[in-house]
């Protein structure tokens, strides 16, 4: 029997993404059913799988966790990357929050029309240049430490990098203005469990495509207009 | 220099009224700044923000976790904690349903409620009447009050606000309300006078979008 996480998701990005970071950054390996057809789906419903009917859903020392959130504070704790006390992890929460909103506006862009996307992207590049990207440019100049918090690699290193590298997938030089920020994406892209995650072969997901919008409207029955928020 | 924590945000419900809550249920006395303009929420930068321990927490999910754990919400162990974070999440995104009813215009207005009423009474409700089936115990985690417990009750009352029979099939939920809404700081919660915020009010309703678009 099998003790590695299990993950029930498609085979795409979408809300799991931010999971299969956490978990390769702690260097935990772990197993992924993908969804494909309405059936499979279907059956996780009636099975009693999924508690509010959704997925993501991961299998994890005898729990059934659904609820990205959820998942992933499950994770940290577990594995040591949430900080030292209490008011490391509201820090750590705080700044997860801020990259959990930068990636939200990312996360419906597949679904867009055409015209739509061409807003989103900019929407996406502004907020990040203007909102988010500054504050995390800050608290690294002011501490100048290698980490966002306490000194001490944890979820909100892992959570950034994940959202740098998801904008500049939209705009490469999007970092121009943000000295600490690549000094940051190098240097926690060359951790090795991270730099693995980042290699070719790993389990980490390309940019989602036609393919995986198609199978999310097929597997969910999701075949309303998504509009941007 | 007062000991409290000060909550900032428009006077009214929005995301910081699981935090006003969750600070009542625990007992901790809290005093609030209202934004009037849109001018003070950009002062600000971002709410809700919450002045507590020399800090200033942003993100209604942090803010929420650490008021949880300083104060003994957050059940026992981690495991407690997964149990509690699924369920706070998904009522998370039921109060995200519920809070924009209010705000939207009349014409939107009727699909939405037929949506939102039906995820309370076919998504979430089941489950929570599920939880308390199952273990037969007065709270929903760890046999003690959590968050978890609290937030429930908001978002009950809550969806009774729009449909004041939603727990008609649901008689543990219904004992559950009663039970909790009968502890001590929470039933003082509930009374007139408190910080408690009403439902937004139709004329109110363009006020608050002008200091958040």
């Amino acid at each position: 029997m099998s003790t590695k996480p299990k993950l029930y998701y498609f085979d795409g990005r979408g809300k799991m993404e931010s999971i299969r970071w956490l978990l390769a950054a702690a260097g935990v390996e772990f197993e992924e059913e993908f969804l494909e057809t309405r059936d499979q789906y279907e059956k996780l419903l009636q099975g009693g799988s999924l508690l509010f009917q959704q997925v993501p859903m991961v299998e994890i020392d005898g729990m059934k966790m659904v609820q990205t959130r959820a998942i992933l504070s499950y994770i940290a704790a577990k594995y040591n990357l949430y900080g030292k006390d209490l008011k490391e992890r509201a820090l750590i929460d705080m700044y997860v929050g801020g990259t959990d909103d930068l990636m939200g506006f990312i996360l419906m862009f597949p679904f867009l029309s055409a015209e739509d996307k061409e807003k989103q992207r900019a929407l996406i590049i502004q907020k990040a240049t203007s909102r988010y990207f500054p504050v995390y440019e800050q608290v690294l100049k002011d501490h100048g430490q290698d980490f966002l918090v306490g000194n001490n690699f944890s979820w909100a290193d892992v959570h950034l990098l994940e959202a740098i590298l998801m904008v500049e997938e939209k705009k490469s030089d999007v970092l121009s203005g943000f000295p600490q920020l690549q000094a940051f994406k190098a240097r926690i892209s060359s951790i090795p469990a991270i730099k693995k995650f980042l290699e070719p072969g790993s389990q980490r997901k390309p940019v989602p495509d036609d393919k995986y919008v198609e199978t999310v409207r097929r597997v969910l029955c999701m075949y309303y207009d998504v509009k941007a928020n | 220099m007062s000991g409290k924590p000060r909550l900032h945000y428009f006077n009214g419900r929005g995301r910081m009224e699981p935090i006003r809550w969750l600070l009542a249920a625990a007992g901790v006395e809290f005093e609030e700044s209202y934004l009037e303009k849109k001018e003070d929420l950009t002062k600000l930068q971002k709410v809700p923000m919450v002045e507590i321990d020399g800090m200033k927490l942003v993100q209604t999910r942090a803010i929420a976790n650490y008021i949880a754990t300083k104060y003994n919400l957050y059940g026992k162990d981690m495991k407690e904690r997964a149990l509690i974070d699924m369920y706070v999440e998904g009522l998370f995104d039921l109060n995200e349903l519920l809070m924009k009813y209010g705000y939207l215009p009349a014409d939107k207005k009727e699909e939405h409620f037929a949506n939102m009423m039906d995820k309370a009474e076919n998504r979430y409700f089941p489950v929570f009447e599920k939880v308390l089936k199952d273990h037969g115990k007065d709270f929903l985690v760890g046999n003690q009050l959590s968050r978890a417990d609290v937030q429930l009750l908001e978002i009950i009352l809550m969806a009774e606000e729009c449909k004041p029979d939603t727990l008609a099939k649901f008689p543990l939920l219904q004992s559950f309300k009663a039970r909790i809404s009968n502890i001590p700081p929470i039933k003082k919660f509930l009374q007139p006078g408190s910080q408690r915020k009403p439902l937004i009010r139709e004329e109110e309703v363009p006020k608050v979008i002008k200091i958040f678009y």
